[in-house]
């Protein structure tokens, strides 16, 4: 642990810190450019010099120099201050002062940082460099003469998202940043690059000319694009919400977000519920809420208890609670949440979580997939797999070979392996100290699957002492709070399709196969015009993500809560008050009349989704039948780009989907 | 002037053939075996004794940057050495002379320095632009394979060493050590942060050692005539023979080896046939290749060429590629022409050096024409001083150097074209 001081302020850092860091330790701010504390260091900006003593007498990088016992460091001499000036200046030259017409004004670090340690004016008489325009993808919007080649964004695509396709090319004062042939950039985790970048070389495409960041609203959101449960922070003005960004959480995101999570966000301003509808003559047709409540009563009236409630897989802890308490008020526990038609016991929630956490997963030493693409079902826990197998770990696979971005061993596509392991998978696994298998969330709709990846719990010895590596990757915002709450029947959907209900709660679920539900009426309480509201019989327009306040518990259990950043447009309203208005006209008023006590009601009967933080489910195995498993494997999503009702309004995904998934057809067409 | 039995390159102008049967007839591969025999340390510190400095530009005692090298490999990972022939410095070309006329001597050098350093492989990295070159290398390489001079049992003495030739793509930063052994490795040409140093982290992350050709090549000579012999020729501290590389304005531009701190004016005399039109019309010298400040003609004449004396003079000897230039010289367009070169070949890497090579080019082509302000001279030498010392490798001082040396020289030549583009400045007047 070196003991250095810094500008005279004594500071102990860990042994392998930089001097920057133990500048940072002593608060000193260092300006820089080119470092990121997630990236491998460049030290190409040079903004970071600082002057050290024992040492050569130039400034040193000090992101790039090990802090040394007895160190002496100086931030602020009269040596550092030109040093600084005289990058910067440098840095200015050749970037054009565009500021007025730049997304990144007022968000950019070069402005700060000229700002605070430039001169002031420029000595610089000669032309500016301009550099031609390059090709990212519908993501990405880029302006490369203001590019100060810090490459940050080549080291992002290269370590973390895994993709070789940002490289810099040229040399000297030519130096350029492009893709691999101009090409959009595969990568589902391409959106970050615009945060990476320190300048407005890339900036976000969709949202180009939007907005300046001072006149938005910053609210604390939840993602729900998929089961992760990135933490965001939605950036809106007046009633739009206008960008998406991800916000620190080393638990969940780290710093990431996936381009579906930043930009399906357009989609909230299309396609929207924004009153209700009744069907008349097999016509939707525009009603007051009145009308629709009569006709909801009506039905239920018809209905008795008779009643069943599927949850989508957007929808909140609160949303499926009130739904959960109406028709328990009404006498009906026909709760389901997995509108595919998955049928995975659920006696035990530890059993069909993911245990290792998604940070614990970036420190397993084996990993074993089975039937699953963590590229596509959950990118982030996808990006931490890979930084385990940077580590050292191996991973195989059983199922369909994809590019997961690292090398896996892909052991085939049949799910009769599991009963049959070939050697080299148990041999790693025998000497694993971490062992992990991810099961996902789609492959459990082989029968007797959950049973055979269980028992591998025992063969492969998963469970260690702090260290449980059996895990269930779920696609669904919603799947762990449905699953606490109790929307899931023995049989799955099936089960109650066979029981016909009369009256069918639909919340936001738009994936149920709806020709099985052919005699109930359907109630669609959601906010997209999507498969849901198609197939219904009654519409109750709701909130988005967005729009209401809520709680969200992700794949490993995490439950978290994101707060409203807009109001639903039109007659819309939160669902969850939709549902205590209805309960009013059915003769079966709920006993809250906020959502505060909603959520009292709510954590009294599931105590874990009161406290945020993970649940801490008690693991257990449920004791199954042990059938022989065979069958292959496909993959649950098929566009990545287009997974719910979000998204498949979001032109952004739309173009995306387009490009990045069936650009090759569309290439192929135009030649 | 340096005896003909003192010289190490006995083949230097290719009289002879540069075969390996020509070779041993000149002494090379002569009981090889013999040398290693001494042992690593016994070799190194032979080195050491004779005072041997790197002939690649920065003058650091060769046997101690051979004894950087781990003696044992740590978790089993080998050390390498690598062979800088990557010449591509303005003026410079000795190394040519010896890949091409007398490769066997390097590959001898590449043999014992590598076993002194306990390395696995020498990889020789050759100019692109060497393509002759380059080919006599293959050639003489797959002969001292064919003789069992290297290769296992290199020569008989039970040691395994590998020699690899590495061709360049023409990139001048890839002779700077770091960015060598980046492009060795197959990835753009761009130095490395140091530390970690490549004695430590080298080539595919193994401790390495990059040398320069003239450097490895007069090892064995050493070695068999003894340090003492080296170390007798020459001054204090900088001892031994140099190829010296004489061009531009002499009668008779050449390559020769010559005792260190030989003054310039004996060594363009002898060799050189003296300067064009006399010495009264010689203007200045870049004693050291482009990277190193010019010297005007006073105080160079009687100078001792080697690293002290010339930094005294607040030059250097880079890789004594002496580049003459009599009063014909357009010594701004000369400078600015050198400053071209270095935005050239400037990597992009960082910061102060991609954009700065670029800013100081076009002004000394501004100042060249005149058209410019008087204080600009002085920003362009503030601009320099930013650059130096700033960037990650010494590119960024190579760019700054020859500026600041022409400033510093020749500041009153800059300020007439300027006045007399201008017309009469307002301030000369006000000056008066």
């Amino acid at each position: 642990m070196p003991i250095l001081t810094v500008d005279g302020i004594e500071v102990e850092v860990p042994a392998g810190a930089t001097v920057l860091q133990a500048c940072e330790a002593a608060g000193k701010e260092i300006p820089r450019f080119c470092y990121h504390e997630r990236l491998s260091i460049a030290g190409n900006c040079r903004m970071c010099l600082v002057e050290v003593k024992p040492g050569p007498p130039k400034p040193q990088a000090s992101c790039a120099l090990p802090a040394a016992d007895k160190m002496e460091v100086f931030t602020t001499s009269e040596k550092v201050k030109k040093a600084r000036e005289g990058v910067m200046e440098f840095l200015l030259i050749n970037h054009p002062l565009d500021c007025p017409i730049c997304d990144q004004g007022g968000e950019c670090d070069l402005q700060d940082q000229s700002l605070a340690y430039g001169r002031g004016h420029s000595r610089y008489d000669e032309n500016k460099r301009a550099v031609t325009e390059k090709y990212m993808g519908p993501i990405v919007k880029t302006v490369m003469t203001r590019c100060i080649q810090c490459t940050r964004c080549v080291r992002f695509a290269q370590e973390v998202a895994g993709v070789e396709e940002i490289g810099a090319i040229g040399r000297g004062e030519n130096m350029q940043v492009t893709t691999y042939l101009e090409h959009a950039a595969t990568s589902e985790l391409s959106g970050n690059v615009v945060d990476l970048c320190p300048v407005g070389a890339l900036t976000s495409k969709p949202y180009a000319f939007e907005a300046r960041p001072w006149e938005l609203k910053k609210t604390h959101g939840i993602d729900v694009m998929d089961a992760v449960g990135t933490n965001i922070r939605l950036d809106s003005r007046g009633r739009q919400v206008l960008r998406a960004l991800p916000r620190l959480n080393e638990d969940v995101n780290e710093e990431w977000a996936s381009d579906k999570t930043r930009h399906a966000v357009d989609g909230l301003v299309r396609r929207r519920l924004d009153s209700p509808y009744v069907r008349r003559d097999g016509k939707l047709a525009k009603a007051s809420w009145a009308e629709a409540f009569a006709a909801v009563k009506a039905a239920a009236d018809a209905a008795g208890s008779s009643v069943a409630a599927i949850a989508g897989d957007l929808v909140d802890a609160e949303t499926m609670y009130a739904a959960k308490a109406l028709l328990r008020a009404i006498g009906s526990d026909m709760l389901e949440g997995r509108q595919t038609g998955l049928a995975y016991d659920t006696s035990s929630i530890a059993a069909v979580n993911f245990n290792t956490t998604i940070a614990g997963i970036e420190t397993a030493d084996a990993v074993l997939l089975v039937g699953t693409n963590p590229r596509w079902e959950a990118p982030l826990v996808n990006t931490r797999i890979r930084k385990a197998v940077k580590r050292g770990a191996r991973v195989f696979a059983i199922g369909e070979p994809v590019d997961l971005t690292y090398p896996v061993t892909w052991l085939g596509n049949d799910a009769a392996l599991l009963g049959d392991l070939p050697q080299a998978v148990t041999d790693a696994f025998g000497g694993a100290e971490r062992p992990a298998v991810i099961v996902g969330g789609g492959a459990l709709k082989i029968d007797g699957l959950q049973a055979a990846t269980l028992a591998l719990v025992e063969t492969l010895d998963l469970i260690k002492p702090d260290w449980n590596g059996y895990n269930v990757l779920h696609m669904a915002a919603s799947r762990m709070a449905g699953l606490m709450l109790g929307y899931a029947q023995d049989g799955g959907i099936a089960a109650v399709a066979e029981k016909a209900p009369k009256l069918l709660f639909l919340l936001g679920a738009d994936e149920v196969d709806f020709t099985r539900f052919g005699g109930s009426t359907k109630v669609y309480v959601g906010h997209h015009g999507d498969k849901g509201a198609a197939a219904a019989d009654i519409v109750l327009p709701g909130a988005a993500y967005a729009e209401k306040a809520g709680t969200w518990v992700n794949l490993e259990g995490r439950v978290q809560r994101g707060e409203r950043a807009v109001f639903p447009p039109g007659d819309a309203r939160d669902d969850w008050s939709i549902f205590r208005a209805l309960s009013e006209t059915l003769g079966h008023t709920l006993p809250f009349d906020t959502l505060a006590a909603l959520r009292a009601a709510m954590t009294a009967e599931v105590p874990a989704l009161g406290v945020q933080g993970l649940a801490g489910y008690v693991w257990g195995v449920p004791t199954l039948p042990s059938v022989p498993v065979s069958g292959t494997f496909g993959l649950p999503i098929a566009d990545f780009y287009l997974t719910n009702a979000i998204c498949r309004a979001s032109p952004t995904m739309q173009r995306c989907s387009d490009e990045i998934i069936h650009g090759h057809d569309y290439a192929e067409a135009a030649e | 002037m340096l005896d003909d039995k003192d010289r190490i390159f006995t083949n230097l102008y290719g009289q002879q053939d540069w075969g390996v049967d020509a070779a041993i007839k000149r002494g090379d591969w002569d009981d090889t075996k013999g040398l290693m025999a001494r042992g690593q340390d016994g070799i190194i510190d032979a080195i050491k004794a004779s005072g041997l400095r790197g002939r690649g530009g920065a003058g650091f005692p060769t046997g101690m940057k051979w004894s950087f090298m781990p003696k044992e490999s740590k978790n089993g990972k080998p050390s390498f050495l690598v062979i800088n022939a990557d010449e591509s410095e303005p003026g410079s070309c000795k190394d040519r002379e010896i890949l091409r006329h007398d490769p066997h001597k390097l590959i001898e050098g590449a043999l014992v320095a590598g076993f002194a350093m306990r390395a696995r492989a020498a990889y020789i990295y050759i100019r692109g632009e060497y393509i002759r070159e380059a080919e006599t290398l293959f050639a003489a390489v797959a002969q001292a394979y064919a003789r069992g001079f290297i290769g296992k049992n290199a020569c008989g003495s039970g040691y395994d060493f590998d020699v690899f030739v590495h061709r360049g793509a023409g990139a001048y930063i890839c002779g700077e050590e770091t960015a060598m052994l980046e492009s060795i490795e197959g990835k753009k040409g761009q130095p490395r942060l140091k530390p970690p140093f490549p004695a430590g982290v080298g080539l595919y992350g193994c401790p390495t050692t990059v040398n320069n050709v003239e450097s490895i090549a007069v090892a064995p000579t050493i070695l068999r005539r003894g340090a003492e012999w080296f170390a007798g020729i020459g001054r204090e501290k900088n001892q031994g023979t140099k190829l010296f590389q004489i061009s531009g304005h002499v009668n008779r531009p050449c390559v020769v080896e010559d005792a260190m701190g030989v003054s310039f004016r004996e060594l363009i005399e002898t060799h050189a046939g003296g300067i064009r039109g006399g010495w009264d019309n010689l203007l200045a010298v870049i004693p050291g290749g482009s990277s190193v400040p010019l010297v005007p003609a006073a105080q160079i004449i009687d100078a001792p060429m080697d690293f002290d004396g010339l930094r005294e003079l607040g030059s250097g000897l880079g890789t004594a590629a002496i580049i003459v230039m009599d009063k014909s010289t357009d010594i701004v367009r000369a400078i600015s022409r050198l400053s071209y070169f270095y935005k050239h070949e400037s990597c992009g890497q960082c910061t102060p050096c991609r954009e700065g090579t670029g800013w100081m080019w076009r002004v000394m082509e501004r100042l060249r024409e005149g058209n410019a302000e008087i204080g600009e001279i002085d920003m362009l030498e503030e601009v320099t001083r930013q650059i130096e010392g700033h960037t990650i490798c010494a590119l960024g001082d190579a760019a700054a150097w020859p500026i600041q040396g022409l400033i510093k020289h020749f500041r009153p030549e800059i300020e007439r074209r300027i006045i007399e583009k201008n017309g009469a400045a307002p301030y000369a007047v006000a000056a008066e």
